[in-house]
């Protein structure tokens, strides 16, 4: 390989002797084989563990709990069928509700957008918008982490996970997302 | 002027002490990579953002998919004491070597009259077996819940730390069905607990 042979012409005539085969072998094909197996050991260890989305849930056992809360400082989301979802602010039945999809253009957009109109409407210190995620019967639990986890890219805090009611229901319904 | 000669050197490297060095490591990777445990339940997990990884102990893991729930918990002693419990819930004594069995099984979907015939069958057996899934439902009856209730009083005993939850849900699987594990927990008064997801980009 990459050796230079360096051991000089030698004495000519003479004996003729057989060359001593040198003792040292060529590990470089080795190194690179065991080089290549750790790495592959690196990655499989370290890649395929699974992630953890930690989530908080209201204490059901207390029920006096209740907070006033703004009507007009709450979204809520309804997940609908074929990852389809729609949002509406405030009170439900008041406003015609928007359909979104999942996404940095959709409802990550939203979000963003109406926590800032929010915020600069209502009166500080507690004025971030709060998020009601309502899953229907025919949403799949990846539309729901999804968008647990564009409300975590959007930095909404305040959020709470309630059951749907049967008006927003005829909601989805009414546009075929149900 | 006699131009000074620069001696010849060679250009091979003494390999020797890398390779040392690059299988020391290898064998290190090796030993400590865990051996990934086949899952009964194959479950595809909805992609997300997140982080965090998955810690490996005091940990139980609920499995949802495919219309099936799959129970397991961490550690051979937890697990142990986990099937002492069910088994004097439910009426049913299990040997210290069915005990011992049982405790190699990381996860399994069985319910209680049929877990004893499950315990005892061999390993291939076991692979060729479609679990059917553990019973659940709404009520506070139900084996899952009692599973949870037991899970979290064997790592409180044995551990003197709090259970943490994790529900691996597949992607597809409609909410309600996942809604009942959560719905579970929180009766439980457990209401920290992760989702299980894969990584993606944002």
């Amino acid at each position: 390989m990459a050796e230079l042979d360096t051991s000089g012409g030698g004495k000519k005539g003479g004996k003729i002797r057989s060359k001593k085969a040198s003792t040292r072998i060529d590990l470089t094909a080795m190194v690179d084989l065991a080089f290549l197996l750790i790495t592959f050991f690196i990655m499989a260890t370290t890649l395929a563990k699974p992630k953890a989305m930690d989530t908080f849930w209201p204490d059901k056992s207390k029920k006096d709990v209740q907070l006033p809360v703004a009507a007009s400082r709450t979204m809520t989301v309804l997940l609908g069928a074929n990852d389809k979802l729609e949002w509406y602010l405030g009170e439900p039945g008041k406003s015609a509700p928007t359909v979104d999809n999942f996404g940095k253009n959709g409802i990550r957009k939203t979000f963003i957008e109406k926590n800032k109109e929010i915020k600069a409407t209502h009166a500080g210190p507690d004025n971030d918008m709060i998020v009601l995620v309502k899953a229907s019967d025919k949403s799949t639990y990846k539309d729901f982490v999804s968008i647990i986890d564009e409300m975590n890219i959007a930095g909404i805090i305040r959020y709470g996970v309630v059951d749907i009611l049967p008006v927003e229901v005829e909601l989805l319904k009414k546009d075929g997302n149900y | 002027m006699s131009r000074i000669k620069i001696p010849r050197k060679s250009t091979a490297i003494d390999m020797t002490a890398m390779c040392d060095v690059a299988f020391l490591l290898l064998t290190f990777f090796i030993l400590t990579a865990k051996l990934k445990q086949e899952d009964p339940l194959q479950v595809d997990t909805p992609a997300a953002t997140t982080k965090v990884l998955f810690p490996d102990i005091d940990v139980a893991t609920i499995t949802v998919g495919k219309g099936k729930v799959f129970f397991g918990a961490e550690g051979t002693d937890v697990r142990m004491q986990m099937l002492e419990a069910m088994g004097t819930k439910y009426n049913q004594t299990f040997t210290p070597e069915e005990k011992k069995r049982f405790s190699q099984i990381p996860t399994f979907g069985v319910p209680m009259n049929q877990l004893k015939q499950f315990i005892n069958l061999s390993e291939d057996q076991k692979k060729k077996y479609t679990q059917p899934g553990i019973q659940v439902d709404t009520t506070s009856t139900s084996e899952l819940y009692n599973w949870i209730h037991e899970a979290r009083v064997a790592v409180a005993t044995l551990r003197n730390k709090p259970l943490r939850f994790a529900i691996k849900g597949d992607a597809k699987q409609v909410y309600p069905e996942v809604k009942i594990v959560i719905d579970m927990l929180q009766k439980q008064s457990v209401n920290k607990f992760s989702l299980i997801t894969s990584l993606k980009d944002k």
